[in-house]
């Protein structure tokens, strides 16, 4: 520590002003510069790429003694895209992150002193968290198929070309499924404000009450099953859809509301709360 | 320039900031003083729009903080806790801060440098101790050359060298014709940097003042005199308008007159004086007295 004598503040020569789009480099700095973003989507893409390698494998050396249903149950696209099962967890945490962290150590005074409007904020976080999940999970899932692939075709078995119908909407489908599902999870975040509570929620919603729904007949089970979160957003990387299912589109366009939801209610909250 | 009128806020049923109508003015250090959970951090958060106002208005430069197209330009702004991520660089933290107005990275460079972070400025800030992390904040205020400055107990953790350093660079500030708001609990050190005061008790405003007013006001114009006929001396003082009180032989205590009007009198008698002064209340004293009604309630409540 240094300087005693009067310190000299050298002007700034240039004056800006605040725009969407600086806010959005802001939040890309905050985003890379921190370890445990790094760590939590290097975690996301060796999951996301791992498994199905590793599901792969498994199925190969034991291929001779399965039986026929066994062997009937397993599916390429499956195989290839169990690590999305996974590395959502990882995304998840991180989307909730994003914005929790800056509760919990204060920095989201610095943050909306900076930008006081607040919603600029918001954005720029779901802009880059967006981007950046999907830059890495894309390239994840397609490596995870082929990776799959690979490793199976060496026994000859579940072969499945990528141009066969519905396979690449599936796979593309799993890396926005993941680009979606933080993103949900990160207005999840923003309305709870607390990293233990928004974890709890997203798995409440996504792992908690899907299985619970078991305890209604079947009849509102078929009913109810394909509009909850979990279901809807499944549709987009499933390749075969039953009548009790929503198309891909569909599946994705009951999705994109939740988030929607999620993303007003977060966006009316950030601006009405006091910090 | 900050304006503040008819400021209030409620915390449920806590009333933290009560009518509260102030202005800070360019080219002087304006002390916020109160003691602790007087309602000073509130205030302070209420000028930048982090809480919402229960009633009343506060603009900065004319305007609603919010309503700035560049913020970080108008204010600089210095926050009680500590509002920085702990996993992140003291260098990234004011690079993520400068890149929402643009603010190029030599700025960032030359702040790092005038608080004399330069050794750690790539190490993570939950390590900075709380003197670190004061200099950390006071770069992030510098780091728009605002016209502005809300600092919230700048000295706080800070060592001797640290202190100096901050009072320096606060009248630099103001004698740059910036506006300087600066809080804290301890009069002693407002003293020394303030020219202006404005002090509160439980959200409530109880002095808007200069420093010198302020303790004269306190010190209530009492009057010492020692003299070895002190007796005399209080008969012919004595009036309606005037108290005398005495705490030992030969000492005189007045208030209501002036010591120029006991000098006088005392030469007009022939009263030999051994002392004569104006009672200077030092500034804590003046503090206390004036918040002393604020700080009895709050004991009684707790009571």
């Amino acid at each position: 520590m240094s300087s005693v004598a009067t310190p000299g503040v050298p002007p700034l020569e240039f004056h800006g002003r605040l725009t969407q789009t600086r806010v959005i480099r802001s939040e890309w700095t905050k985003l890379h510069s921190l370890r445990s973003t790094r760590w939590s989507l290097l975690a996301a893409v060796v999951l996301t790429l791992g498994l199905p390698a590793l599901f792969a494998a498994v199925t190969s050396s034991h291929w001779g003694s399965m039986n026929a249903h066994e062997r009937a149950d397993r599916h390429p696209l499956d195989i290839a895209l169990a690590g999305v099962n996974l590395s959502q967890l990882a995304i998840g945490v991180l989307g909730v992150l994003v914005i929790t962290g800056e509760y919990s150590t204060g920095m989201i005074r610095a943050s909306f002193t900076a930008v006081p409007k607040r919603l600029p904020v918001l954005w720029a976080k779901i802009v880059v968290f967006a981007v950046v999940s999907f830059a890495l999970s894309l390239p994840a899932v397609i490596a995870a198929f082929f990776v799959s692939q690979t490793i199976l075709s060496k026994h000859n078995l579940l072969q499945i070309s990528f141009s066969h119908s519905g396979v690449a909407r599936s796979v593309i489908g799993g890396a926005l499924y993941l680009m979606l599902f933080g993103v949900f999870c990160l207005a999840i975040g923003a309305i709870v404000r607390n990293t233990a509570g928004g974890i709890a929620a997203f798995v409440g919603i996504f792992f908690v009450i899907p299985p619970l729904l078991n305890i209604f007949p079947t009849s509102w089970q078929n009913a109810i099953n394909p509009w909850i979160p979990n279901s809807a957003a499944r549709s987009m990387f499933q390749l075969t859809h039953s009548t009790h299912s929503l198309s891909p589109a569909g599946g994705l366009a009951i999705f994109l509301l939740y988030i929607g939801t999620a993303v007003a209610v977060a966006a009316v909250l950030l601006v009405r709360r006091d910090t | 320039m900050i304006e503040a009128k008819g400021l209030t806020k409620d915390y449920g049923k806590t009333r933290a900031v009560d009518d509260l109508s102030f202005t800070v003015q360019p080219g002087t250090v304006t002390g916020f003083l109160g003691p602790n959970g007087s309602g000073k951090s509130t205030t302070m958060r209420l000028i930048l729009g982090l809480d919402a106002p229960t009633a009343g208005e506060v603009t900065v430069n004319g305007k609603r903080y919010r309503e700035h197209a560049a913020p970080l330009h108008e204010v600089g702004a210095l926050l009680e806790a500590r509002s920085v991520h702990t996993g992140r660089s003291a260098y990234y933290h004011l690079l993520a801060l400068a890149q929402t107005h643009g603010i190029p990275r030599k700025r960032v460079d030359a702040v790092v440098d005038l608080v004399g972070l330069h050794d750690v400025a790539t190490k993570r800030a939950g390590g900075f101790s709380l003197g670190m992390g004061q200099r950390l904040g006071i770069a992030a205020a510098l780091l728009g050359d605002p016209h502005t400055f809300i600092l919230d107990e700048p000295v706080n953790g800070l060592d001797p060298e640290g202190i100096r350093w901050i009072r320096n660079l606060l009248k630099g500030l103001a004698a740059d014709e910036r506006a300087v708001f600066v809080s804290s609990h301890l009069m002693s050190e407002m003293a020394q940097t303030a020219d202006h005061l404005i002090v509160i008790g439980r959200g409530r405003l109880i002095a808007d003042t200069t420093v010198d007013e302020f303790v004269r006001r306190a010190s209530g114009g009492v009057v010492r005199v020692r003299s070895p006929q002190a007796t005399r001396l209080r008969e012919l003082v004595l009036a309606p308008s005037v108290t005398v009180t005495s705490d030992a032989a030969g000492v005189l205590e007045i208030a209501g007159v002036t010591a120029e009007q006991i000098g006088e009198l005392a030469a007009r008698h022939g009263i030999v004086l051994h002392e004569l002064m104006q009672q200077q209340a030092s500034l804590e004293e003046a503090f206390m007295e004036l918040t002393r009604d604020e700080l009895e309630f709050k004991a009684a409540e707790a009571a």
